[in-house]
């Protein structure tokens, strides 16, 4: 794609996560770890609360990179570093909050980086997807 | 942690089939709103033979490799003070309904790190014609006893 710069916004999407989009989460992927769904539980193991699981957090933040690129290619190369939880109230839930930008432009790839944030810190470091064009 | 399992190549985990209604229900779980993910109709007229799992959709299938490593009886690991610390997919080609997956776990490095112990595990997933699709690595923290 000649037409990208490196530094350019690419998709900007926020999304809702409530304590439903945890349990259907955790019956769509199989992981039922109860920190993602009882309180008593995530407090007994030190956590302020319920968390939302890493791989959802990481699941919904390439979405705005899927969505951006349609059919014109593919991902071939997604990862992440999970840096901080993302703590799901059970009223008010999280929202959380993807930037992708350019990050590089390579031979047969090109590389988004993703900044990741809920309540105003990064929950997701060094999050980068590569896509090639088809 | 045993530092013996550097290294370690584990068997492959049982052969995962991807259903259409498995990845329709992924998908919506990770917010995803692609026709190529949901609609069995555009995945085909995009040239797949079925709906397309979003990226993330091969942790699904690397989890019988997981759950191989917790459960390695010279492993050490405790379960409970295991943290997710990093994920990566590595594709050749998208995961497709349809597809017969399977994943073979290696132990590619065990570091300790402050206290914590982190192992890095590679599941390498391939077809059923034995074709490479996707590699899923992921490093897991394991907190020291404070």
């Amino acid at each position: 794609m000649s037409d990208l710069t490196v530094g350019d916004v690419i998709a900007e999407q926020s999304f809702e996560l409530s304590r439903d989009s945890l349990v259907r989460y955790a019956g769509a992927s199989g992981d039922f770890n109860p920190i993602h769904y009882r309180d008593d539980v995530a407090q007994s193991v030190g956590l302020p609360g319920v968390l939302a699981h890493g791989m959802l957090t990481m699941g919904l933040a390439v979405q705005p990179v899927i969505d951006w690129l349609g059919t014109r290619g593919v991902v071939t190369d997604y990862g992440v570093r999970f840096t901080r939880p993302v703590l799901v109230d059970a009223t008010d839930g999280a929202t959380v909050t993807v930037v992708a930008k350019v990050g590089a432009i390579l031979d047969e790839t090109t590389r988004l980086d993703l900044t990741v944030t809920f309540a105003d810190q990064t929950v997701l470091g060094k999050a980068q997807v590569q896509v090639r064009f088809s | 942690m045993n530092p013996e399992l550097q290294g370690r190549v584990f068997e492959p985990v049982a052969p995962y089939l991807v259903g259409r209604e498995k990845v329709r229900e992924f998908a919506r779980a990770v917010f995803s709103t692609s026709p190529l993910s949901l609609d069995p109709a555009a995945a085909q007229a995009a040239g797949y033979a079925d709906v397309v799992a979003p990226p993330t959709f091969a942790v699904v299938v690397q989890e019988a490799t997981l759950a191989q490593l917790l459960a390695e009886p010279d492993g050490g690991i405790d379960f409970s003070r295991v943290v997710h610390g990093e994920q990566r997919f590595s594709y050749t080609r998208p995961i497709v309904a349809g597809d017969e997956l399977t994943a073979t776990l290696a132990v590619t490095s065990i570091k300790s790190l402050g206290g914590n112990d982190m192992v890095t595990a590679e599941s390498t997933i391939v077809d059923a014609s034995g074709e490479h699709v996707v590699t899923a690595t992921s490093t897991l923290v394991v907190r020291g006893e404070a």
